[in-house]
């Protein structure tokens, strides 16, 4: 779907097409540029994966927490600051040794932005969506994950206004670490369940 | 509807290309996009369901050959035209030709924060369920010209409720402005080979959310 040639063009094009739209917009008094610029900033520097990430870490070390995300995911999720729009209605799916879960929006690009932040290029794009819910291990593999034959797939696909985030595995040899060094271990791509959590020293 | 949109189980599609983790856009103009889409939603006219339907009602060529952001951008012209806040003449030139009507609703930057925490629940008082966590359900042949959630690769099939989750906003009526209706919401699984025939991966199950007006028992 990603022509690079065609991309390239594409930016002068839209470049000039967005300028148009914003210039009439704030000369209609519809918009104000600096709530555009806040709106940017806030999923540019602010809002973004390493909030999952630390959930994940919490989820893994408290399992009081572990039990609140599985009960009422939004909630658990709200004590710790993470909420808001597209984040309404969390629910929390436990990766385990026998289950993998693998989050999809085959009709958009639903996605959980208060723990994950805007959607990567890839989940939005049609040849995921398409092949997610048929054919995740082919997908997985495409991402170098492989899972063992007899591992059960459960793809979500986010045709609601409810939004997934999935638990990866803790890793093994990371029980001395503390909330901060767990969630490095904790990609964007594991949440997704497009990956798994890295190993204590792998980069 | 039966649109560009709902390419999930389809073939042909190519392979997933990963991303770093820090990229957040791959133009400024999308950034641009991004911003004025959000900010515009604070004008009222539309909802999410109606600003879904924008995008899936490109022509498949189109919505197959732009990128995501060039689908909004697309969308959100059009959804500003349709309230009536924007002239293709105008989109031309680059100049407003008259002054907007709802400029009183404009998004202030401090207003930016408040708006993006409180988001859009969906959740509605509503009826009581019809359908209980294990029982089967087979999902209507469900086809409207008009939005829809229920994707085409789960419609006429036979799946198990595993969760549900009160009423929420009915995106078939929210999205054509007739409405919120809200109805009960469920999780529903279905094995792959329900959904795609005997060669399907044995080991996989796909859920969807579904609202109860897709939903028969089984």
């Amino acid at each position: 779907m990603h022509d690079h040639h065609d991309h390239d063009n594409e930016l002068d094009e839209m470049t000039a097409r967005v300028r148009a739209l914003e210039t009439v917009l704030v000369e209609k008094g519809l918009i104000d540029p600096a709530a555009v610029d806040a709106i940017i900033d806030t999923y540019e520097n602010k809002v973004g994966p390493r909030n999952g990430a630390s959930v994940v870490a919490k989820a893994w070390s408290d399992p009081d927490f572990a039990d609140w995300l599985r009960r009422d995911a939004t909630e658990a999720i709200a004590s710790m600051g993470f909420e808001g729009r597209q984040g309404e209605h969390m629910h929390a799916v436990f990766n385990t040794p026998e289950t993998h879960n693998l989050v999809v929006c085959t009709l958009c690009s639903c996605y959980p932005w208060p723990v994950l932040g805007l959607p990567p290029a890839w989940y939005k794009a049609p040849d995921y969506r398409a092949r997610a819910v048929r054919e995740p291990r082919a997908v997985l593999a495409e991402f170098g994950v492989t899972l063992a034959p007899d591992t059960q797939i459960q793809v979500w696909d986010s045709t609601a206004e409810l939004r997934y985030l999935v638990i990866p595995e803790r890793p093994a040899g990371t029980e001395g670490l503390n909330a901060a060094a767990l969630a490095d271990l904790v990609t964007r791509d594991s949440m997704i369940g497009c990956g798994v959590a890295k190993r204590p020293g792998a980069t | 509807m039966n649109g560009p949109q709902d390419v999930g189980g389809r073939h042909g599609f190519g392979p997933v290309v990963a991303e770093e983790e820090h990229i957040r856009f791959h133009a400024d103009w999308e950034r641009r996009a991004l911003g004025l889409t959000l900010a515009a939603g604070a004008l009222g006219y539309w909802n999410i369901d109606a600003s879904r339907h924008a995008r899936e009602s490109l022509p498949p060529a189109v919505y197959y050959g732009s990128s995501y952001y060039k689908i909004w951008m697309t969308a959100l012209e059009t959804l500003l035209e349709n309230a009536g806040e924007l002239t293709r003449e105008e989109l031309a030139t680059g100049q407003a030709l008259k002054p907007g009507h709802r400029a009183d609703r404009c998004l202030a930057p401090q207003a930016v924060p408040q708006v993006l925490k409180a988001g859009g629940p969906s959740d509605r008082p509503g009826p009581a369920p019809l359908f209980k966590v294990g029982d089967r359900v087979r999902t209507r042949n469900h086809q409207p010209a008009g939005h829809t959630r229920l994707p085409s690769y789960a419609r006429e099939r036979t799946g198990v409720v595993t969760a549900l989750h009160g009423a929420h906003v009915y995106p078939d009526t929210n999205a054509h402005f007739k409405g919120e209706q809200p109805c009960p919401l469920y999780t529903v699984r279905f094995t792959a080979q329900e959904l795609y025939g005997d060669d399907a991966d044995p080991t996989l199950t796909v859920s969807i959310d579904a609202w109860e007006p897709y939903l028969d028992h089984a």
